[in-house]
């Protein structure tokens, strides 16, 4: 009896470590004689830039209440794709963009309206002294990156293929948030991850430009999607997100202009 | 040799009638584990499927991850099975309150625990940078970091079937052979260890499963990287952001290594001897 339930309990768990959850979903009520919502779907490393027009918009706007989603890119055009209830999509990369407008829910193009270059970073202070890309690949130091299946990862080759520069990692991490937090605990002593982290990251690490990153440039689209409720109201989002407010709040959060 | 028939306690129950209501919940409960990963199997892409599980790196990471588990589950026996013995029979204050701290790795979720075991002894944690700093050695990003992390959830797997079986085994077997003359130590190894012998495997089984399904604790604490670090359960949470037929693959497999664990590796006669 006991084993059984062991057994169970067992498979319960392991079942548990296989299953990588894609929560989250859009919040949608419907909109009454004034209210609306304009439902945006954004990528996560957006939650501050966005977060920061909201009350802008929402002032313009009377009776609108934005309403955001934001998660993983390839998660939010999985759910687009499924019939997410999305009005506006900003995706963190061309790739996942792709996605929605394949399946056909892109209403007119998509706008690049930001772009993210990688960065390395450093404890603050920089004690091991790292001057540029090639200094990465010194034996003496402890790097992580990202894998290359995720885009902070595919970046990171991109770089090293166009300066044949090998970096030997002591770690691939998942993603860029995970590459950060193993340079803030202190535990490697650089890694590569996006202008727009190191920013988010403030005084715990620093954060040294280098050249070659514009050799993997990651772009930011913005489309509404197709058929949206509120089409209307996503564009003058857009057109928020694009003009001189959007540009100053991606701005000082470390984004590239288009 | 004719085996003396063993009287079980749940003799008793034959004719006692099941309560019909009992099969509703029982049947949901059972649907809620087996359905998700049948919906796994079905969603599995067969043809590549020999392709997919013969990679380099999934092959790294079933190697890496039985390797792990071994070593951390015997690490749990050495480790787990005095400490079971001494909650178990332990007759000293305060142990009310060790027992809740082993069962912490059990609550908490086990990003937690990596993290924990980070402040410990990563570089610049409590023990780790003496060990930097007086021996150069840093633990994370090792193959021993991931051992540490699996020995650190799985432990109270262990300990807690394993005290149950001392418990249930009571001391009256001990009792008698100290009348005999036998020393505690002898007691102990002659006696005891046979008795909790079956709950000791159960134990080892679950724990062993836990570590081959840990995920949170190692990525926090050891990192991933291929044929060091990234154990099956890493593999899967990567390619499931590329190939998701590969990670369903991948899942596939951990769940074929659990079956087998738990079907091959439990002594059949446990469930007869209680």
């Amino acid at each position: 009896m006991k084993l059984r339930t062991a057994a169970a309990v067992a498979l319960a768990v392991l079942l548990a470590g296989c299953a990588g959850g894609t929560g989250g979903e859009g919040a949608s009520a419907p909109p009454g004689p004034e209210q609306r919502e304009l439902t945006v779907f954004a990528a996560a490393s957006l939650t501050e830039v966005f977060s920061q027009l909201e009350p802008r918009f929402e002032q313009a706007h009377p009776g609108v209440d934005v309403v955001y989603n934001f998660g993983a890119s390839s998660d939010l055009a999985q759910q687009i794709v499924n019939g997410g209830p999305a009005d506006l999509f900003a995706a963190a990369n061309t790739s996942t963009m792709k996605t929605v407008s394949d399946a056909g829910l892109v209403d007119g193009g998509s706008t690049v309206f930001a772009t993210n270059v990688l960065e390395i970073v450093t404890p603050p202070g920089n004690p091991a002294g790292i001057r540029s890309f090639a200094d990465l690949a010194r034996p003496d130091l402890k790097v992580v990156v990202c894998a290359p299946q995720v885009p902070c990862g595919s970046a990171t080759e991109k770089i090293e293929q166009a300066t044949g520069v090998t970096l030997s990692p002591v770690s691939e991490e998942p993603d860029v948030k995970s590459t950060l937090g193993k340079v803030t605990t202190g535990n490697a002593d650089a890694g590569l991850v996006y202008a727009t982290d190191v920013r988010a990251a403030g005084d715990d690490v620093q954060g040294i430009e280098f050249p070659e990153s514009a050799q993997a440039v990651n772009s930011y689209p913005m489309a509404v999607v197709a058929e949206a409720p509120n089409a209307d109201l996503a564009r003058a989002f857009e057109e928020l997100v694009t003009g001189p407010d959007g540009r100053a709040a991606l701005e000082s959060a470390g984004f590239g202009g288009p | 040799m004719t085996r003396p028939a063993i009287r079980r306690s749940d003799d008793h129950d034959t004719g006692v009638g099941l309560p019909r209501l009992l099969w509703v919940p029982a049947a949901l409960a059972f649907a809620l584990i087996a359905l998700p990963v049948a919906g796994l199997a079905l969603r599995a892409d067969w043809p590549r499927l020999p392709e997919l599980l013969l990679s380099e790196s999934a092959l790294d990471a079933l190697r890496l991850s039985l390797l792990t588990a071994a070593v951390s589950t015997a690490l749990c026996v050495v480790l787990g099975g005095p400490l079971a013995v001494v909650l178990a029979r332990g007759r000293v204050r305060g142990l009310r309150v060790l027992r809740s701290a082993v069962l912490l790795p059990l609550v908490l979720p086990p990003v937690v625990g990596g993290l924990a075991l980070l402040f410990l002894l990563g570089r610049t944690g409590l023990v780790g940078r003496g060990l930097d700093l007086a021996f150069g050695i840093t633990v994370p990003f090792t193959t021993a970091s991931v051992v540490l992390a699996q020995t650190f959830v799985a432990l109270p797997f262990l300990v807690v079937s394993l005290e149950g079986a001392l418990r249930t085994a009571g001391r009256r077997y001990e009792a008698v052979a100290a009348t005999l003359g036998a020393a505690p130590w002898l007691a102990f190894r002659r006696v005891t260890v046979p008795l909790v012998l079956p709950g000791l495997a159960s134990g080892a089984v679950l724990a062993f499963a836990r570590c081959l399904g840990e995920f949170g604790a190692t990525i926090a604490f050891a990192g991933s990287l291929q044929g060091t670090t990234r154990t099956l359960p890493l593999l899967v949470y990567l390619e499931r952001e590329s190939d998701v037929d590969a990670a369903v693959a991948l899942s596939l497999l951990l769940v074929v290594v659990a079956v087998a664990v738990i079907t091959i590796a439990r002594p059949r006669t446990v469930e007869g001897l209680r």
